[in-house]
């Protein structure tokens, strides 16, 4: 099993078609969906998570494109500048999934695990050093 | 078993001084008893890393050819504006200024990039900072502009100042409300989404002598990698919290003043921060040498995360409207373990002080004193008690009528 994180861009007249649904069905590929922002007549934003043989991988994104979405690769890379952390865990009860945790509860120190990230960026601002920053 | 500070830093001196940290402490008490430990141990460091907002420091940049007055003029440093009301060339920047085109809370919640504890920052780093004065000109200081680079190692003092800081414990923030809300406890979810705190615990300063039995004025402190003092009590001072049986407050208590020369410290230590739709402060390091100089001291600085409570305050309501209510007290322990519980309702925490950073700094102190690189101080006066320190107040607000 292979996974790999996309963002897809529906244009608006595809918005009502139930495109990622064929994922499952001919593909025989789990998605988690980790963002989602689809609202009628507008063009909508998903970010995806792929599960399956990378072959399969490979062939639902095929049929993606084929459907007249766009896709990109999950190009944002969230990354944690340790020289700048001051180690408060500010950013640990705001992270949705868990990425940014403390490691050890002895120390209280403050680990990332990108891993787990959505590069949703809720954490971005909230950072009092900023220490937390986006790569494109 | 009783010592004195002058016994001890006889043993310092000769290297033969039993120092621990603040965390060390517990096991030793635990394991070998309270007498014991008295006997044993000498020293016991304590520290602190967060964001502590009454931070600033003052500087003196030397006469310009020819001279200028900056007093009853403006100073920028990098952009932000520095406190001039001072004789020609001394000046006073604070962790909280921001430039006056800094856009604020505008659109919010104001992102609060760049303030004074950021210039701070770069000058303890080494980097040049732009000076912009602007004078209105005398006889004797006939100079009305100044536009120049300056570096920190050319400056004749830089003194951090800092009126308030090492909290003896504080609020813990949660939100009530259901709309995000943006604090100097961090961003803070709707609903009880987060419970946010900052303090060291069990080793905070403050909390491991809460007496200030030791610590008072002119004792020698680590202060931002370098070294300190402790000048004065901090501005809202308050002995008269409500205290535990270990004599510990529950609430936001006693505090510091504290001075250093800010040439010989460090921006690891001194970091500008920004708190989204708040403001800009500095993450200030203090580390604080307790002196074991009997069982009492023992007894103090063994306390434990759990031993220590802290109260829970809705920063949607009770707080910005000057409410005493809480929600309920929680101790450290439970606060570190990642989930409090408020109005039976199980809560995320986040801590604002960081404690690895504070372990770090208990430990260099701990490391210097073994090497007999730092000695302890006698305290020239104590700090007021609840005996002697008036009532800390609210404002007593008397509004201006205009005359008709």
């Amino acid at each position: 099993m292979n996974s790999k994180k996309i963002v897809l861009i529906f244009p608006k007249q595809k918005i009502d078609q139930p495109i990622v649904y064929k994922l499952i069905k001919e593909f025989n590929l789990v998605f988690n969906i980790l963002k989602a922002s689809i609202t009628p007549d507008q063009e909508g934003h998903m970010v995806l998570e792929l599960e399956g043989e990378n072959a399969e991988i490979e062939k639902g994104i095929k049929y993606l494109k084929e459907q007249g979405l766009k896709i990109e690769a999950l190009s944002k890379d969230i990354k944690v500048n340790w020289d700048k952390c001051v180690q408060c865990s500010a950013c640990v009860s705001i992270c949705p999934t868990g990425a940014l945790y403390i490691k050890d509860r002895k120390t209280m120190e403050v680990s990332f695990d990108s891993d787990k990230c959505i590069a949703c960026e809720l954490c971005i601002k909230p950072c009092p050093p900023r220490a937390i920053e986006v790569h494109f | 078993m009783v010592k004195t500070i002058a016994e001890i830093n006889e043993r310092i001196k000769n290297g033969q001084a039993v120092v621990v940290t603040a965390e060390e402490i517990i096991e030793i008490v635990e394991k070998k008893g309270v007498a014991e430990a008295a006997k044993q141990v000498d020293v016991v460091t304590t520290a602190t890393f967060g964001p502590m907002c009454s931070s600033g420091a003052y500087f003196n940049f030397g006469h310009t050819k020819p001279k200028i007055k900056a007093g009853g003029g403006k100073a920028l440093l990098n952009g932000i504006p520095a406190y001039t009301g001072w004789a020609a060339v001394d000046l006073y920047l604070g962790a909280t200024a921001m430039a006056d085109d800094d856009p604020r809370n505008k659109i919010h919640p104001g992102e609060f990039a760049y303030g004074g504890a950021h210039v701070i920052e770069e000058l303890v780093a080494g980097k040049d900072v732009r000076l912009q004065v602007e004078a209105y000109g005398t006889d004797c200081y006939p100079r009305k502009h100044l536009d120049s680079w300056v570096n920190i190692k050319d400056l004749n003092e830089a003194v951090l100042f800092n009126t308030r800081n090492a909290y003896q414990n504080y609020n813990v923030a949660v939100n009530l409300s259901n709309k995000t809300i943006y604090t100097y406890l961090g961003t803070l979810k709707p609903n009880l989404g987060n419970a946010n705190y900052c303090s060291a615990g069990q080793l905070s300063p403050l909390l491991n002598d809460p007496y200030l039995k030791t610590i008072g004025i002119g004792t020698r402190i680590w202060l931002g990698g370098g070294i300190g003092y402790v000048a004065w009590q901090g501005t809202q001072f308050n002995p008269h919290a409500p205290r535990l049986a270990n004599g510990v407050p529950k609430r936001p208590a006693q505090t510091l003043a504290v001075i250093g020369d800010l040439k010989q410290m460090s921006s690891e230590w001194l970091k500008g921060v920004s708190f989204i739709g708040y403001g800009t402060t500095l993450n200030v390091g203090i580390g604080v040498p307790i002196p074991i100089l009997n069982e009492e001291m023992v007894k103090y600085t063994a306390v434990r995360d759990q031993d220590l409570l802290a109260a829970v305050v809705d920063y949607s309501e009770a707080y910005p409207q000057g409410k005493p209510d809480v929600l309920g007290e929680v101790n450290y322990a439970q606060l570190k373990s990642g989930e409090i519980e408020v109005n039976g309702k199980k809560v995320p925490t986040s801590g604002i002080s960081s404690y690895k950073k504070a372990l770090v700094i208990a430990s260099d102190l701990k490391e210097q004193i073994q090497k007999g690189k730092f000695l302890l101080t006698e305290k020239v006066a104590d700090l007021p008690s609840a005996d002697d320190a008036p009532k800390f107040k609210p404002f007593n607000e008397r509004p201006v009528k205009e005359e008709k």
